[in-house]
């Protein structure tokens, strides 16, 4: 019971030594797998006597981990962000409409062509068109619900805002999927399980430099962040430029959750559910330490995920968006039963 | 004389929502060092009022300055050193610790990231102190009783170092003994610290007995005076519909119509 002893130093080492851990489990595990050891001697330059186990890890694997990393760690910073702003222990990354914007843009471009016959602006689809249009898809949503955020003043209107955008979103990709044929629709399923590999080192590259900005302006909004756990008018009693920061907010929000849905699709629940597991281990509402802490236990949850999902020594690997509400499910409800509040 | 040298003046304010004005004619001063209670029927716009003057509203018409300087021209970081203020709205996250929430009222002080230097800890140790929470400091908010939050609130407002402080009911689900003692911790800081502190209450009966002036929202003159001033005037007198109670100048009450 007596978290707040320790110093949140050790939190910190410990949990970035689990994260190594982690990573190097996420490594050596797959449909091959491969010794810790080598694993580690691969990491470190050292050439393996399997000449294919150095091929695997450094150019399938490290780049897979590495995304994994960013992805979890960026969705749950974005959903601490969110919860923070919208003072809603239920809000995630998503509820602005970030992720079913970006639906909209996949949607558009997997499925889009048997609607708009003849449209071929998208002739050869590949990754990268479809990151570009999951993009454009999101900035569009996000760009609406921050014209909306200007004009309206009460945050929890916003938030019902989003979900709106979030069901009409919705609905068009239906619609979209009911005039698409098998193939297509195959196409847009496969890309909403959400997958962390894939990647290549330059897209991977291209992605964390998104989540770098928006952690920037994450970071930038700390102190604002703070001020919002007591509200809206205590906030700005403290001098906080109310418009600014939760233009920063959202806007850090949207590059982050935005960049990675682009790139990975939409992962459920480490944005909702890794805020709160932190908030467990690490007892405070500080955002200056829970932000380092959410990225890294999101970091780690993905990493896990990951590697449940690869379904060692098979070749076979699950949707990972399925391992994460499996594991994000239970993990809320256990908080539910334990707490019986969700205390943010 | 009082008008140059009075640190908050009210004149000719008129608040309200949109184009309506909810409250008309609301002229005062306060000096430093002075407890002020608002009081008048529900639904009057006392809090309104305080609202306005704490710059979470617009005004409608009038001027609201502070050391002569209107609240317009000043920006949000210099305001936020001149008043705080003690809202009836639930706090946005109930699983802060005391210690986080009071420390939050540092803020107009800290540097960007919001780090808190030697001097920010004693001025937060000081208002624990002054409020007395000592123990209290490490409890989650969800945890402590109506009266023990409403004192970590005001501390929050003592660590923010303001010269005025608003609080819009105070003493609201409190008990009597409760009541009286927020009241009593108020008037305390105002003679020790010399604040400026204006509140809004229905406690007419604490108000007498221990604000050094009250307002008297009653929808046209607006009254404001020392309490013993005030029923001499016989303004309480009027300030409920006399059907169910009326006031006793005697004991500086009101009774139940018998």
């Amino acid at each position: 019971m007596n978290k707040s002893s320790i110093p949140f130093g050790v939190w910190f080492l410990g949990l970035f030594l689990i994260l190594l851990l982690v990573m190097v489990l996420n490594l050596s595990l797959g449909s091959v797998s491969i010794p810790f050891k080598i694993t580690i001697q691969v990491l470190f330059g050292k050439e393996p006597e399997t000449a294919s186990w150095s091929y695997i890890i450094l150019n399938y694997r490290l780049p897979k981990a590495l995304t994994a990393i960013v992805v979890g760690g960026g969705l749950a910073v974005s959903g601490l962000l969110m919860q923070t702003l919208f003072r809603n222990p239920l809000a995630g990354p998503f509820v602005l409409g970030v992720s079913s914007g970006a639906s909209l843009g996949a949607a558009f471009l997997l499925m889009g062509t048997s609607l708009f016959t003849g449209w071929t602006l998208f002739e050869s689809i590949n990754d990268i068109s479809l990151a570009v249009a999951a993009s454009l898809g999101s900035f569009t949503v996000l760009l609406v619900v921050v014209m909306v955020a200007n004009r309206v003043r009460d945050t929890m209107t916003l938030l019902i805002i989003g979900l709106m955008f979030g069901s009409i979103t919705a609905a068009v990709v239906s619609v979209l999927a009911y005039f698409s044929d098998a193939e297509q629709l195959q196409r847009f399923i496969f890309w909403s399980f959400g997958s962390v590999g894939g990647l290549s080192w330059s897209q991977l590259g291209i992605l964390t430099l998104v989540v770098v900005f928006g952690l920037f302006f994450a970071i930038f909004s700390l102190k604002s962040l703070n001020a919002f756990l007591l509200g809206e008018n205590y906030a700005k009693s403290l001098g906080i430029a109310l418009r600014k920061s939760r233009f920063l907010i959202i806007a850090a929000t949207g590059l982050i959750a935005g960049g990675i849905t682009a790139f990975a699709g939409p992962i459920a629940f480490v944005g909702l559910a890794v805020p709160h597991l932190t908030r467990q281990f690490f007892n405070t509402m500080d955002h200056r330490i829970l932000l380092p802490a959410v990225f890294v236990y999101g970091a780690i949850l993905m990493l896990l995920c990951d590697t449940i999902a690869q379904l060692p020594t098979s070749a076979k690997v699950l949707p990972i968006n399925a391992i994460t509400s499996i594991i994000g499910a239970p993990v809320v409800i256990w908080l539910l039963l334990r707490k019986r509040k969700l205390f943010f | 004389m009082e008008k140059q040298t009075a640190y908050l003046q009210v004149s000719a304010l008129e608040v309200g929502y949109k184009t309506e004005g909810v409250v008309r004619n609301v002229d005062f001063t306060l000096n430093k060092g002075e407890l002020c209670g608002i009081v008048g029927v529900n639904g009057i716009g006392k809090s309104t009022l305080l609202r306005t003057i704490g710059n979470l509203q617009p005004r409608l018409k009038g001027s609201i300055k502070i050391q002569n300087k209107d609240l317009q021209d000043f920006n949000a970081a210099e305001l936020a050193k001149e008043i705080s203020l003690v809202l009836t709205e639930p706090l946005a996250s109930s699983n802060l610790t005391v210690k986080e929430l009071i420390a939050l009222g540092r803020q107009p002080y800290t540097n960007w990231m919001g780090n808190l230097t030697q001097q920010d800890e004693s001025k937060i140790q000081n208002s624990i102190a002054d409020l007395e929470l000592g123990g209290l400091g490490n409890r989650k908010c969800h945890e402590l009783s109506d009266g023990q939050l409403q004192r970590v609130l005001i501390a929050r407002t003592m660590a923010q170092d303001t010269p005025l402080i608003l609080l819009d009911e105070p003493t609201t689900h409190l008990d009597l003994y409760h009541k009286v003692q927020i009241l009593k911790l108020l008037k305390g800081l105002v003679q020790e610290h010399q604040k400026a502190i204006v509140f809004t209450t229905h406690e007419i009966d604490l108000a007498i007995q221990l604000c050094d002036r009250i307002l008297i929202l009653d929808g046209k003159q607006n009254p404001i005076g020392t309490p013993s001033s005030l029923i001499e005037q016989g303004c309480f007198e009027t300030l409920f519909p006399t059907d169910m109670v009326h006031f006793d100048s005697q004991s500086g009450s009101y009774r139940v119509n018998k």
